[in-house]
Order: structure tokens, then sequence, then C-alpha cells
């Protein structure tokens, strides 16, 4: 009771601070001669203060199984392990809520203490638009999603928090996801701020470079993680499904990617302005709406949307109003400056047509996520879009996008000593020709295509190479990142043209021929857990061509909810994983299994680890 | 006639819209081919004739419908009013079960005769496929 109040009561006070600071703001824009600097940080920092007591008394009613908080009672039981209550607090929607704008208040601080010495009025802009984020996602929460509601009688146990979510994994994958999405808060509204007050320029660029970076690398390791969830817990055996959730991750990574892309050419040459605001709009605005369509349900289905129309409605004006606004502001203080005769063939030019090559990406993946609820509204056809429409469209723009890639890299900012450069691409050209030819002898069946892909990516993978043992380190962060992209790239094709899979139905106590294998279902035993029952089957997988692998995947079955879920089991190496997971199906005695074979598969997430490396790296270098 | 810089930029207008209309094209032209459209076993037995699209079939598994060889998996789905046998290899979910709601992709053999290469369920034991709950709450 009492912990929900204190929580309650200090959101109630965040958002009363939230409007004092946004008059302050006001003020000092209208008063530019006095300084009301100092009011501003203190009232942030105990906006933050307040908004840490909220987020903490929310954790402690989930650590006590406090049920008469509704949240509480609705996503946790106290059999759950000390961990997963933990992780509970965000695992819900009105939780999550509260956890963004956490990190959107303190984020907005730390911009505060990290940029002192900026423009009086860029930096009170910033913060203003900033409040005005902060602002409608409190009266969000507040009006239609409070995590505090009581209830009474007070239950005595929880519904408990579905098992699919109880994995350290994707316990942590919401709050890296919401550092990366709420990062590009600060972007979007430091642009904003930097248009208005006419300081869009390169030293603008690298300040703002940096929170760029920040949330990318946050970005990306959170999507990794759930892919990585996805790999093991829902026993599908891939890492991308092009499902509707996974996509509203990944279109704000494609526009942050091209924002820092296009924020080293402003650094550099002073250009490509109007293009780099509208990513910044554009990377929020796809941040926010992609929590809105996770969190409110319309993905599963069209008709959660309907059940609590308010919650949509509320954000669909948010989004509305924040597209607006920042439309208008752009119209009303742009000054054109792209001029097309300072294009010159050199770096930034191949920068701008892999921006291009993004924005296609991105469309295909927005129209392919957003085109079957559209539909479903427009006249009630319920359809999906499958993975095909996703592979085929972006791979063949992957090839020239890949070779403008390993190209452009190697171009100078000012000017090209072209000879040399046009020397070097065309033998790495041509090996690259070569040895993807003699992979098509290989894949032969599979199509001239995939070795086209392949040819550009080893093209990429070569001259990131031929740039990384170059004897200047300038760029490193950059070579890094893009050789680990080339390794991405590299290792997906492998993946999915190697890639074997088996699925059949067995006894205990049976084997299975396969064409090189052979899999005995040995036996299975059953132990208790804490909150589930695990039931385990041993596999034994014989081969002439390895060593025999023994397998251990899982069920388990949870007691509250009562749910069953199976832990795949995956043997991985260097060069392959076997993956194996069961089912049960009914009363029958047989078990379902599925059984694959994933080459290369550790590499995919490697070659991510590699990418988010070289981001990591640029913030070391800047310190020398 | 026209200056240098507006011959370029009516070149680069011309080309952004050239480029434009061909990705759309592409991309919708795409769309077409890799829609699945959601069908429920009363809107299969309307069906005028059998398509050879892909498919996907959602209601409740029938209880006792469930059969189990060594390869195949055999059930019957039902939205109260109509059925349809579907036929399964492969990797069933954990929240496939009887009286549960699930849908099924692949494609119509006949009306009576669904082959699914692909068995979805939500995350959620409590899910019903949307069909199906407007078929129960009309009854």
């Amino acid at each position: 009771m009492i912990l929900s109040q204190i929580g309650y009561y200090s959101l109630v006070f965040v958002l009363a601070i939230s409007i004092l600071i946004l008059f302050y703001c006001f003020k000092q824009l209208k008063f530019l001669n006095k300084n009301y600097y100092l009011n501003l940080i203190n009232l942030n920092f105990l906006q933050s203060l307040l908004v840490v007591i909220s987020f903490s008394s929310l954790i402690f009613s989930f650590l006590n199984s406090q049920f008469i908080n509704r949240t509480v009672y609705e996503n946790s039981h106290t059999t759950k392990p000390f961990f997963y209550k933990f992780s509970g607090t965000w695992g819900n929607h009105e939780g999550s809520l509260l956890l963004w704008i956490l990190v959107l208040i303190i984020f907005s601080l730390l911009f505060l203490f990290t940029s002192q010495k900026k423009e009086k009025k860029y930096l009170t802009l910033t913060l203003l638009f900033q409040q005005i984020i902060i602002l409608g996602f409190l009266i969000f929460t507040l009006v239609t999603s409070n995590p505090f509601d009581i209830i009474f009688p007070i239950p005595n146990e929880g519904l408990g928090l579905n098992p699919i979510l109880q994995d350290p994994a994707l316990a942590v994958h919401p709050p890296i996801l919401y550092i990366g999405y709420v990062g590009c808060s600060i972007i979007f509204s430091s642009s904003l701020a930097a248009l208005m007050s006419q300081s869009v320029n390169g030293n603008w660029a690298s300040h703002i470079k940096k929170w760029a970076i920040v949330s990318w690398i946050f970005l990306t390791v959170g999507i990794m993680l759930g892919s990585i969830w996805a790999y093991y817990e829902l026993g599908w055996g891939g890492f991308w499904f092009w499902d509707p959730v996974e996509n509203v991750s990944l279109m704000p990574w494609l526009t942050l990617t091209a924002l820092i892309h296009s924020l080293a050419v402003i650094e550099k040459k002073s250009q490509l302005k109007g293009w780099v605001i509208i990513l910044s709009i554009s990377t929020f605005v796809l941040s926010v709406a992609g929590t809105f369509l996770v969190r409110s349900g319309i993905l599963n289905s069209i008709h959660t949307f309907a059940n609590d129309p308010q919650r949509g409605i509320f954000i669909l004006i948010f989004l509305f109003l924040l597209i607006f606004l920042s439309l208008v502001i752009f119209f009303k203080f742009y000054k054109q400056d792209l001029n097309l005769n300072k294009l010159t063939f050199t770096n930034d030019l191949s920068i701008l047509i892999n921006n291009w090559f993004m924005m296609y990406f991105l469309s295909v993946v927005l129209i392919g996520t957003i085109y079957p609820i559209f539909l479903e509204v427009i006249n009630n056809t319920k359809i999906s879009v499958g993975p095909p429409f996703f592979n085929k469209l972006i791979s063949i723009f992957l090839i020239p996008f890949l070779l403008f890639m390993g190209f452009g890299a190697s171009l100078g900012w000012l000017k090209s000593n072209f000879k040399k450069i046009y020397l070097q691409n065309v033998v790495l050209f041509f090996v690259s020709i070569i040895t993807s030819s003699y992979l098509f002898l290989f894949i032969g069946d599979k199509g001239l295509f995939l070795s086209l892909i392949m040819g550009g990516s080893i093209y990429l993978f070569l001259a990131t190479i031929r740039d990384l043992i170059k004897k200047n380190k300038q760029n490193l962060s950059q070579r890094i990142s893009h050789f680990g992209f080339s390794l991405l790239v590299l290792s997906i094709l492998f993946n999915s043209i190697f890639s074997e899979e088996h699925n059949f139905n067995l006894n205990v106590g049976d084997k299975f021929k396969l064409e090189k294998e052979t899999i005995f279902f040995q036996n299975i035993s059953m132990t208790n857990d804490k909150n589930f029952k695990k039931v385990e089957g041993i596999f034994l997988i014989q081969s002439n061509n390895y060593k025999d692998i023994i397998l251990k995947p899982q069920l388990r079955i949870y007691n509250q909810p009562v749910i069953i879920t199976s832990e795949a089991d995956i043997l991985s190496t260097l060069y392959s994983d076997n993956f194996i997971v069961m089912n049960k199906i009914d009363d029958s005695n047989m078990f379902n299994i599925r059984y694959q074979k994933k080459p290369l598969m550790i590499w995919i997430w490697i070659s991510t680890i590699i990418i988010v490396l070289g981001g990591t790296l640029t913030f070391f270098k800047d310190r020398k | 006639m026209y200056g240098k810089k507006v011959k370029l930029r009516f070149i680069f207008i011309f080309a952004l819209i050239l480029i434009t209309i061909l990705t759309s094209y592409l991309i919708l032209n795409n769309l077409k081919s890799n829609v699945v459209y959601f069908l429920s076993p009363t809107e299969i037995s309307n069906l005028t004739e059998i398509t050879n699209e892909k498919l996907r079939v959602g209601g409740m598994v029938k209880k006792n419908s469930i059969k189990i060889d060594s390869n195949n998996i055999n059930f019957v789905i039902t939205d109260f009013s109509n059925e349809i046998i579907v036929s399964f290899s492969g990797s069933v979910p954990n929240l496939f079960k009887e009286e549960k709601g699930v849908v099924a992709e692949g494609y119509l053999r006949d009306k009576n005769f669904f082959i699914a290469n692909k068995i979805l369920a939500k995350h959620d034991e409590n899910y019903m496929p949307p069909e199906v709950k407007e078929a129960l709450e009309g009854k």
C-alpha cells in the first residue's frame, strides 16, 4: 500500500516538475540575457531523484510480492526466482513505460551535465523538447497505464510471469533496447534545437555523434540479445524470422546507422544538414512507434487494440503531434544547403548512396510490417507477409550496397588518388568474383543470385581486411565495424545455404536414421526445480564423420501459470551448431523432435560483437 | 536555354521520381506474391475454387483428433461450425494441444484436407485465433 502510494505520488511530482521546467525553459528563451540555467539543472536533478524513487518502489513491490499492486498481481508470483521478480518489473506494459520515463529523465540530466559549454539557447531548446517528450509519456502513463493501481481485496497470489520470458537474455533485453531508443530522443531534441538556433554544423555533429553512437551500441546489443533468445528459447532454430516485433526494432536501427554515417559527412564537409535532421526525427519517431506497437498488443492481434482503445489512440495522437511539431520546425527553419555540384566522387557520395539504400531497406521492412495492420483495419482481411518478401527485396540491393561499402571507404574525404585506388579495388573485385564463382560450383543448385551476394560480401571482407592492416590507424573503429558487417553477411549466407533441418516423431528408446547421422533417443529423466518440473531427454547423435554427441533438450512444466516450454540443447563449435529441441504432443507417447545443423552459427553473434566493438572504440580514440 | 544548374537539378529530380516508381513497383509486386491470407474452416468451405496459394487456417484443435506416426501429425481444425483435416510433418510448438487455438500454414488439397508445413501457436496459453473467438462469441 505505502509503496504504491510513494511510487504514485513521486510520479505526480515528476509531472509537476516537468511543467515547471517547461516554464523556465520558455522564460530562458524569452529573456536570453538572464540565466536560469542553475534552476534548470536543479529541477532536472530533483526530477531524476523522484523518478528513481518511483521506479524503486515498483521494484520493491515486485520483490516483496505486494499483490495489492495490480501490476505486481498480474505479472508476478511468490514462487518465482528472485531475479525474475526483479526483471518482472519491466516485463509488462506499465512497468516498461515507467522504465522508459526513468531512462528519458536520466538521459536528459546526463546531457545537461556533459554539454554545459554549449550555447545557452541550444541547450535550453534541447531541454524543452526533451521535457515535452517526458511530459507526453508521463501523462500517458498516469492516465492510461498507471503502474501503481491498487486492488481490493488483496489477492493472496499473483498470476505469474509468462515462463517464456523467464530467461536471463530476455530479462536484460528490454532495458538495453530502451536505452538505445531513449538515446534517440536526445538526438531528436538536440537536432531540432540546433536547427532552431542555427547551429547545425561540424561542431554540433561531432557533439551529437557521441550520443548517436551510444544509442546505436545499445540498440545493436539489444537486438542481438533478442535474437539469441529467439534462437534457443523459441525452438524455431533460426535467429531472425521477420516477425513484426523484430522488424520494429530493426527500423530505428537502420535510420540510426544511416544517421551516424551522415553525421560524419557534416563533421568533415558541412553537407547533408537537412538529411541529418530528417534522419534524427525519423529515428525517434520509429523508436516510439516501435515501443507502442510491441507494448500495445496491436501486433499480436488488432483486437487487443479495440479492448483498450484509449491507450492506442493516446499514443497515436502523441506520435502525430511529435511528427507535426518536428515537421513545422523543419520547414520553418531549414535552409536548403544541398548543392549537387559540390558532391564529388569521394567518400561522402558513397555514404549518401548507401544512405539511400538503407532507406530502401527501411521502406521494405516498414511496408512488410504495417501492411497487414493496415489491411485488417480497412477491410478486415487477415494476412501475413512471409520472410521471402523481405529476403528477396533486401538481398537484391544488398549487392551494390556491399560494393559501395567496400569501395567507398577507400575513397578519401577530399580528393582521391584515383589511379591507385582504382587498381587495388579492381584486383580485389576479381579475387572476390573468382572465389564466389568457385563457391557457385558447390551451391550451384541454390542459384546464381546467392553467389552474387557472396561475391559482394567477399569483396567487402577483403577490402576491410586491406584497410585494417594499413599503417595509418585513422578510422579504426569504422574499419572494425565494417569488417564485422562483412563477416556477418558471410556467416548469414553460409548459415542459410548449408543449414539442415529434420523433423520427426520418436518414442523413448527408438532410433532415427538420417543420411549421415543416427539419432538415438536414449532416455528421459524427471526432476523438480524451484518453479517448474523438468523433463530431460537424452539423445545420442552418431556419425562417421565426428565423435558421438550427447544432447539433452528439456521440457519445463511451469506451475504458475501452467505452461510448458521447451529448452533447446545446442552444441556450439566454431564450425557449426548442433541444435535439438523436443516437444510432447498431448497424450501420445511420442515426442516431436527437431534436429538442426547450423554451420557458422556462432559467427553471427561474434560478428555482431565485432560491429559493436568498432562503435565502442570511437570513445577510446577520443580520450587520447 | 537553361543554365547548367537547372539542368542538373532537373535530371536529379527525374532520376529520383524514376527510382521511386521502380522501387515501389518492385515492393508492391513482391508483396502481392508473398502475402498469406488467413481463413477459417468456414471461409474455406465457402470457397468457390481451390487456390494453389499458400494459406493460413486458424481455429481450435478438435478433441481426440490428434494422430501421430513417425513422420506425420494429423489433426482436425474446427471453428465449431465447420472443420478441416490437417496433415503436418514438422515440429509443433509447445502450446499445440487439443482444444486450444492453432494456426496452420500450408496448401489446400481440397476443401476438407489441408497440407501444412508450419504450425504456429501464440506465446500465450489463453490466445485464441480471432475468428474462433468471434465464432464462439456469436453462439
